[in-house]
């Protein structure tokens, strides 16, 4: 059991975690990341479509700037957002985007003159003016009032991956590959590092560090279908969760995608229905236009989800060995388009299930999949726990509270690097300001806990000829995907809820007695799954409780007894901890969110249901008020008008404007 | 979708390089055929099912991230995205990749060898230029952008050092993926290095000139990388550098 020192302890090396341990390692500190596997293999590389960022260079994105990418992203968090977050993080997008061209991400180019598009099923030609040739391009995405979205191609975060993860070795930023954090070192509320456990060898040892920062990912793998990698288990938010100090928020917003692959969950484009192919259920019907007779397959994911969900349950859904799912035709579409426009995704159907969706009648098995988690360790404006002071969270596994109760397309890879950017500084800062504590008493105390952990899962090893399924932590595993996909899923209502908080906690109690294969610590991968599944238990437990008692529907949340958004009752942030270790339940408290402190006070979305609002007085106050601010300084610039309504701050070097073609800084 | 089920027999590498007493074997698992299998799936029913013990590496499951490299019936590929249907007597042999260190069973450290690699080649955008993030970026060719990113698709699986017939002869040997980054570098613009300093990197027998042209990673790269043209490429460029 060896005892390392860092100054900044990095946990996660995806986009956001590389580009936080590229800021504090720049700023002097010796940077240490730690990651379950090589990090050019995380799962920031399998976003495809792009990175929200308000250039503004396409003919399609001319106007666009921090203001409407700010709106657009409070909006589509149905206002559970921080407004200061989403502030800091539309300044600082386009910065990001700069930053990642000069370390050499190919973004893909304008090309002057005319290109035909294909705008609300219909073909149509745009001219790019020769001014913007060869600036980055932008291309439509889910919400957004401008072309916003800049990409490589449909390989936009393997390319910003391999860029990120290359200036963090140029920058000897220390990766270590194939190590995971399994416990928090901490005392009197300030972290000190992390338990480490070696992969390969199965050795503990202890990382102790001036800052802590978590960056691994959501949980997705919580769910039985996912679009998320096989390692997105929500590990970090749950060492986080352990601590009984650091709390998680808004754990019950959980994002769902029309079209996951079945039965490997791989995301099929939004492209596919956009470019008109249709959704048929086990009749080989085209079921959307009775639900939705206006947009149908082109209503928003959560609709479309929602939808597709309810179908599957009257009993229309094809049943599979993995489950029942619904179809997606793009055959009708013909060979010529799809071998052009959807090349990805055919290839991608002759790869992993044998079929071409280009012949007729040939369809893709498709349903509604787990596909981001908004919530996440609860952080302030500076990416640090209020309650576990020295721990730092950033990327998907923070609840920063850039996304509220929906995130839009395009702004989770965004908010990787951005927050990487924003946070990076601070942790810099903090770790200047820190004097350590090189406490080996207290690092052996935490490693020997979890090395008495680890031996008394392994005290169960039965007979390899016992059959012992039903006691596996597999099998409990698997019994907590399903509940959690059925009863937690688009569709929530009390009862089912319900039912899947007392199912959950008789899993977590059932974990603590599996059996396992062989007693090693080494090349164990039942001990490794055992300590992971009752981490993942625990957030289960904690989605599924915020999602009880929110009697509301926000954003991606869907109570079907409860179908209005409340912003008089539920305008604020869950927070959930977890009290006591032998807690089999998660402790709930809330955090109000100020309508008058906000730049854009809750209103109608522009998309969704109308008239499906409990509205909150204070709303139409703060509306009044921004508004008579807006006509009694007609002379100030938007800057002036930002900062007189919502003043947020930022690390020194990311206050400046941003630079737009035509416009300058305007 | 095939809806005829059948036994596939899984012959699988089995060795824990930690354990003094173990020794390399294959062991068999039989399983039921679904529709739509992948080793990915097959092996996840293995482990969770059959054998808890089981290592082996897979992320994305998705053919992106090239995590489960390994030898599939002698050929280097991705495990994520072979479909079990493919196996025509439902037999296969899994066998970890070649030249990597061995983990256990099916997985391999890609990491430390790709770390290595990318810090030998230097696997960045070497310039003295300072680039303001406020302004506006500098114009590229879109055709060039392209050609760039069509080099920037490797993931590091390993499957083309695995499969080289020179590394096996020149253990030092920096392989394909090596010399894919710096021709990708070398097109890129942004990058000031001259064709002298890649020279330094790769202008011997361990780098460009080493490579006997046998194409096995043109062969087996899952990516479809144009490796084949871009070796001969950086060959011809190394050859003109005085």
């Amino acid at each position: 059991m060896k005892i390392f020192y860092t100054d900044t302890l990095v946990i996660g090396g995806g986009l956001a975690g590389l580009r936080l341990a590229i800021a504090t390692k720049k700023a002097g500190h010796k940077t240490t990341v730690l990651s379950l596997i090589p990090v050019k293999r995380s799962h920031s590389s399998a976003a495809q479509g792009g990175m929200q960022a308000s250039l503004g260079n396409s003919v399609m994105s001319q106007g666009d700037n921090e203001d409407v990418h700010f709106e657009d992203t409070v909006k589509g968090s149905d206002w559970g957002c921080d407004q200061r977050v989403a502030r800091m993080f539309t300044q600082v997008a386009p910065k990001a985007i700069r930053e990642l061209t000069a370390w050499g991400v190919p973004w893909t180019r304008i090309r002057e003159g005319e290109k035909n598009v294909v705008i609300n099923s219909e073909n149509t030609t745009i001219t790019e003016s020769k001014e913007v040739h060869g600036l980055i391009a932008a291309r439509d995405f889910g919400g957004t009032k401008k072309w916003r979205t800049c990409y490589t191609a449909d390989a936009t975060g393997h390319s910003m991956l391999y860029a990120v993860a290359n200036e963090a070795i140029k920058n000897d930023v220390v990766i270590l590959e194939k190590k995971e954090a399994v416990k928090l070192i901490y005392k009197d509320d300030v972290c000190y590092g992390a338990v480490v456990k070696d992969l390969m060898t199965g050795s503990i040892s202890a990382y102790l560090a001036k800052a802590t920062v978590i960056a691994t990912g959501g949980y997705g793998r919580i769910y039985e279908a996912t679009t998320n990698a096989v390692i997105c288990e929500g590990t970090g938010a749950a060492i986080a969760l352990e601590t009984g100090i650091a709390k998680l928020a808004n754990m019950e917003a959980v994002q769902f995608h029309p079209t996951g692959l079945v039965p490997n969950g791989i995301l099929m484009t939004e492209g596919c229905r956009g470019d008109g192919g249709v959704l048929r259920d086990v009749d080989g019907y085209r079921f959307m236009p009775d639900y939705e007779p206006e947009k149908k397959e082109l209503a928003s994911r959560d609709v479309v989800s929602r939808r597709m969900t309810e179908h599957i349950r009257k009993g229309k859904g094809v049943p599979s060995p993995y489950g029942d799912h619904l179809w997606l035709d793009i055959s009708i579409l013909g060979r010529e388009h799809i071998e052009k426009n959807l090349r990805d995704m055919q290839d991608i159907c002759m790869s992993f299930l044998g079929i071409d969706p280009a012949v007729p009648g040939v369809w893709i098995p498709v349903r509604p999949m787990q596909h981001y988690s908004m919530g996440g360790i609860k952080v302030d404006e500076t990416g640090q726990s209020p309650h576990l002071k020295g721990l730092f969270s950033c990327g998907e596994s923070a609840c920063w509270d850039l996304h509220g109760f929906n995130r839009l397309g395009g702004n989770s890879v965004a908010e990787t690097v951005v927050s990487g950017m924003i946070i990076g500084e601070y942790v810099s800062k903090y770790c200047f300001n820190t004097n350590f504590e090189f406490d080996t008493k207290l690092a052996e105390a935490f490693m020997k806990e979890f090395d008495e952990e680890q031996d008394r899962i392994l005290a169960n090893v039965c007979d390899v000829n016992n059959n012992y399924n039903d006691k596996s932590i597999y099998d409990i595993r698997d019994r907590m995907r399903k509940i959690v996909m059925d009863k937690v899923g688009i569709f929530r209502t009390k009862d089912e809820l319900q039912s899947a908080f007392d199912e959950l906690q008789e899993l977590l109690k059932l974990s603590d007695g599996v059996f396992l294969r062989t007693g090693t610590k080494s090349a164990n991968p039942g001990l490794i799954d055992t300590l992971r599944v009752k981490k993942m238990l625990k957030l289960a437990l904690c989605i599924t409780k915020g999602a009880l008692l929110r009697e509301e529907s926000r954003g991606a949340h869907t109570r079907e007894d409860f179908p209005k958004r409340d912003d008089k009752n539920w305008l604020k942030r869950t927070i959930t901890y977890w009290a006591n270790e032998t807690d089999i339940e998660p402790t709930v408290e809330y955090e109000d969110i100020s309508i008058m402190d906000m730049e854009l006070p809750p209103g109608f979305r522009g998309y969704g249901k109308k008239g499906n609002i409990i509205e909150h007085e204070d709303s139409q106050k703060r509306l009044d008020e921004v508004n008579t601010f807006k006509e009694n300084n007609p002379k100030l610039d938007r800057y002036e008008i930002q900062n007189a309504l919502m003043p947020y701050e930022l690390p020194s070097q990311y206050e400046e404007k941003n630079e737009r073609v035509g416009i300058g800084y305007e | 979708m095939n809806n005829q089920s059948r036994t596939l027999k899984f012959n699988i590498f089995k060795y824990n390089p930690l354990d003094k007493e173990d020794r390399p074997k294959l062991k068999t698992y039989e399983i039921e055929e679904t529709p739509g299998m992948t080793i990915f799936v097959a092996l996840n029913f293995i482990r969770d099912r059959l054998d808890h013990t089981l290592q082996f590496d897979f992320v994305c499951r998705a053919g992106i991230c090239g995590s489960c490299a390994m030898v599939v019936n002698g050929t280097p590929s991705l495990a994520c995205r072979t479909l079990t249907s493919s196996f025509k007597d439902g037999e296969v042999t899994l066998l970890p990749l070649p030249v990597f260190k061995l983990i256990g069973d099916l997985s391999i450290d890609t990491a430390n060898w790709m770390k290595d690699m990318s810090k030998d080649i230097e696997s960045w955008i070497h310039t003295n230029e300072k680039t303001i993030i406020d302004n506006i970026e500098k114009p590229m060719d879109p055709d060039l952008a392209d050609d760039i990113f069509e080099l920037d698709r490797c993931i590091e699986c390993g499957c083309c050092v695995a499969a080289c017939g020179t590394k096996r002869m020149r253990p030092k040997f920096k392989g394909a993926v090596a010399l894919n980054r710096v021709a990708r570098y070398e097109i890129d613009p942004r990058d000031e290095r001259t064709a002298e300093d890649m020279y330094e990197i790769i202008g011997d027998d361990e780098g460009i000139f080493g490579c006997m042209s046998l194409l096995g990673c043109d062969d087996t790269c899952p990516k479809n990388l144009p490796l084949q043209t871009k070796l001969s490429y950086l060959r011809r460029k190394m050859v003109q550098v005085k």
